[in-house]
């Protein structure tokens, strides 16, 4: 059996979740310190589509944003020589833009559930915004943000229809897990494709499992 | 201790407008939950923004809305605010809470906090969590922990209210104690016992409005208004009938009272306290109301009696009167209770 589907898939879903980690945290703490209920829902709205959208479609936003003859993705090949389309930095950009808006809710609403006093308590004791951030209300918020991660870890591992979009289906480069089942099963070879299966149900499991128990120690230690 | 504040803030249902001055010693706001009295103390310590007004402690301007624009940080207002529920920061050791907003080296927080948790009898539990002290030793961490920024004016936003009754009274002992070295502390609180007991200057809130000021003593002694009797525990209320210059008909009771000083024009009730009604033997004179029991309940250090007027000369639906005496005192109930001319408070509606 190629091991080199996992591998990849791997790298790109530990690669993409953290990316998602940074992104998703600062995205929740941006809409949970929106006051305005009004550009609250429009900004959740638009940070919550990629959840919502067929992922071909958010493959497709991809490739125009990135590819080669985008503007984006032209000043990227033109200053960096970073050509994205195809590539195995792809495979992160889909999985991450996939799974981000399950990081950015769970952070969001772990970030909301802090005891509004305990960031006042914070205030008047003189901590700055950015200590008080990384100091009291990330940490409070850890279980909650924690599991979002591990969702968004699952949800990056299980990624296809972005990858396929963006990173297309390239041997040992962008061949993803889920990319290499449905390549095993189009050319009818069941038993690599069991395999693989076998592992992602494994993988997922995992995840969830991991997630129930970061839920689980939060309840413990609240007193 | 100087504080200036007079701000205006819309919340849902009504509008904060507080206005009062206080130049020295422990001043508590007294009102019913929901009057805006922990909004206010907010305000001061620029956790909340008041839509306009302004706000000054010991001559430093935290907020004005006129033409000078100033709103001060929270982080520079030098405040400490005691929570309710002490906000003890949930992921950070006692050690870690106290050391949280200094800013010296690291040895030096050490040994400060270190000393102020000896001060609070915390030594020892440096390194536990909020979550494994008692209630005690939360509320002891968070004034160590307010205390070691050396504030200058110290906000106690209800501090007693999550404790039980016994280690209430302790704590309030060490409050006494604590307000006596400092003169610069504002209590918000719903219980008139305490700030009886920790403030020499009171503001009256209802519905976001100050109804009244002055000295504690003063305002319990003679709260001069309807809402101020009540909120400081004053239990019978009732609208007279002017019947001569120190003479008046309580209407809710059908009794007529004498008073000790003269009744003003403008005076349209009269409040008697649970605690000033006096037994007294059957026989006639002034100021005597006949007991008619309706209710009886005693605990082991107070007893409450409720009961209407049995002598009055109309058959009118009468009110309740309550009466607390001290059962190790009142071993049978009399017939007749007096009611001191004193003890008959001229209010305002």
């Amino acid at each position: 059996m190629d091991i080199s589907p996992l591998l990849i898939s791997i790298k790109t879903a530990s690669a993409a979740m953290v990316l998602t980690f940074f992104l998703g945290v600062f995205a929740a703490k941006i809409v949970a310190d929106i006051r305005r209920t009004y550009w609250k829902m429009i900004l959740d709205g638009i940070l919550t589509l990629p959840l919502v959208l067929p992922p071909t479609v958010a493959g497709f936003f991809l490739l125009y944003i990135f590819g080669a003859r985008r503007p984006i993705g032209q000043f990227l090949v033109d200053y960096f020589s970073v050509k994205i389309a195809f590539s195995w930095e792809a495979t992160v950009l889909a999985a991450a833009a996939i799974s981000f808006p399950l990081m950015y809710r769970s952070a969001r609403g772990a970030l909301e559930q802090v005891d509004p006093n305990l960031i006042y308590a914070a205030r008047t004791l003189g901590l700055s915004e950015w200590k008080l951030f990384w100091r009291v209300r990330l940490p409070t918020a850890l279980p909650g943000v924690a599991s979002g991660g591990v969702l968004a870890f699952a949800r990056g591992l299980g990624e296809f229809g972005a990858t396929a979009m963006i990173a297309g289906n390239i041997a040992g480069k962008t061949r993803t897990l889920p990319l290499a089942i449905y390549s095993a099963v189009s050319a009818g070879d069941m038993d690599t494709a069991y395999r693989y299966v076998l592992i992602i149900v494994i993988f997922s499991f995992l995840a969830v499992a991991l997630m129930n128990y970061f839920t689980l120690k939060e309840g413990k230690t609240k007193p | 201790m100087s504080v200036t504040v007079s701000i205006r803030k819309q919340l849902r249902g009504f509008c904060l407008e507080t206005d009062f001055e206080t130049s020295q010693g422990c001043l508590g706001i007294l009102g019913a939950s929901g009057s805006g009295k922990s909004m206010t103390l907010k305000c001061i310590a620029g956790i909340e923004t008041p839509d306009e007004g302004y706000i000054a402690v010991n001559g430093r301007v935290f907020f004005d809305s006129g033409k000078k624009k100033i709103n001060l940080k929270p982080q520079v207002r030098r405040t400490g605010y005691l929570f309710q529920s002490y906000a003890l920061f949930p992921k950070m050791t006692v050690l870690e809470n106290l050391t949280a907003g200094l800013s010296c080296s690291k040895p030096e927080k050490r040994a400060k906090a270190l000393d102020w948790l000896e001060r609070f009898e915390l030594h020892g539990l440096e390194e536990r969590y909020p979550h494994q002290l008692s209630g005690g030793q939360q509320q002891r961490t968070a004034l160590a922990r307010m205390l070691i920024h050396e504030p200058e004016l110290i906000l106690l936003d209800e501090p007693f209210s999550a404790l039980d009754t016994n280690l209430r009274e302790q704590m309030q002992l060490r409050f006494e104690a604590l307000l006596e070295s400092r003169n610069d502390v504002i209590l918000v609180t719903h219980s008139r016992d305490e700030v009886y007991r920790l403030c020499n200057e009171l503001v009256v809130m209802e519905a976001g409005r100050v109804l009244n000021q002055g000295k504690t003593r003063e305002l319990f002694h003679n709260p001069g208004t309807v809402h101020t009797a009540r909120i400081t525990g004053c239990k019978n209320i009732s609208p007279i009938k002017r019947l001569g210059e120190q003479e008046v008909y309580a209407l809710n009771w059908g009794l007529r009272l004498r008073l000790s000083v003269p009744v003003e024009p403008e005076v349209t009730h009269i409040g008697i306290r649970a605690h000033d009604f006096l037994p007294v033997q059957e026989g006639e004179g002034y100021n005597r109301v006949r007991i008619s029991i309706i209710q009886r309940s005693e605990e082991p250090f107070e007893g409450i009696l409720l009961f209407t007027n049995a002598g009055a000369d109309i058959e009118a639906e009468l009110q309740k009167l309550w009466w607390k005496y001290s059962p190790s005192l009142v071993r049978s109930l009399p017939e007749q209770l007096f009611i001191p001319p004193e003890s008959v408070l001229p209010l305002r509606g």
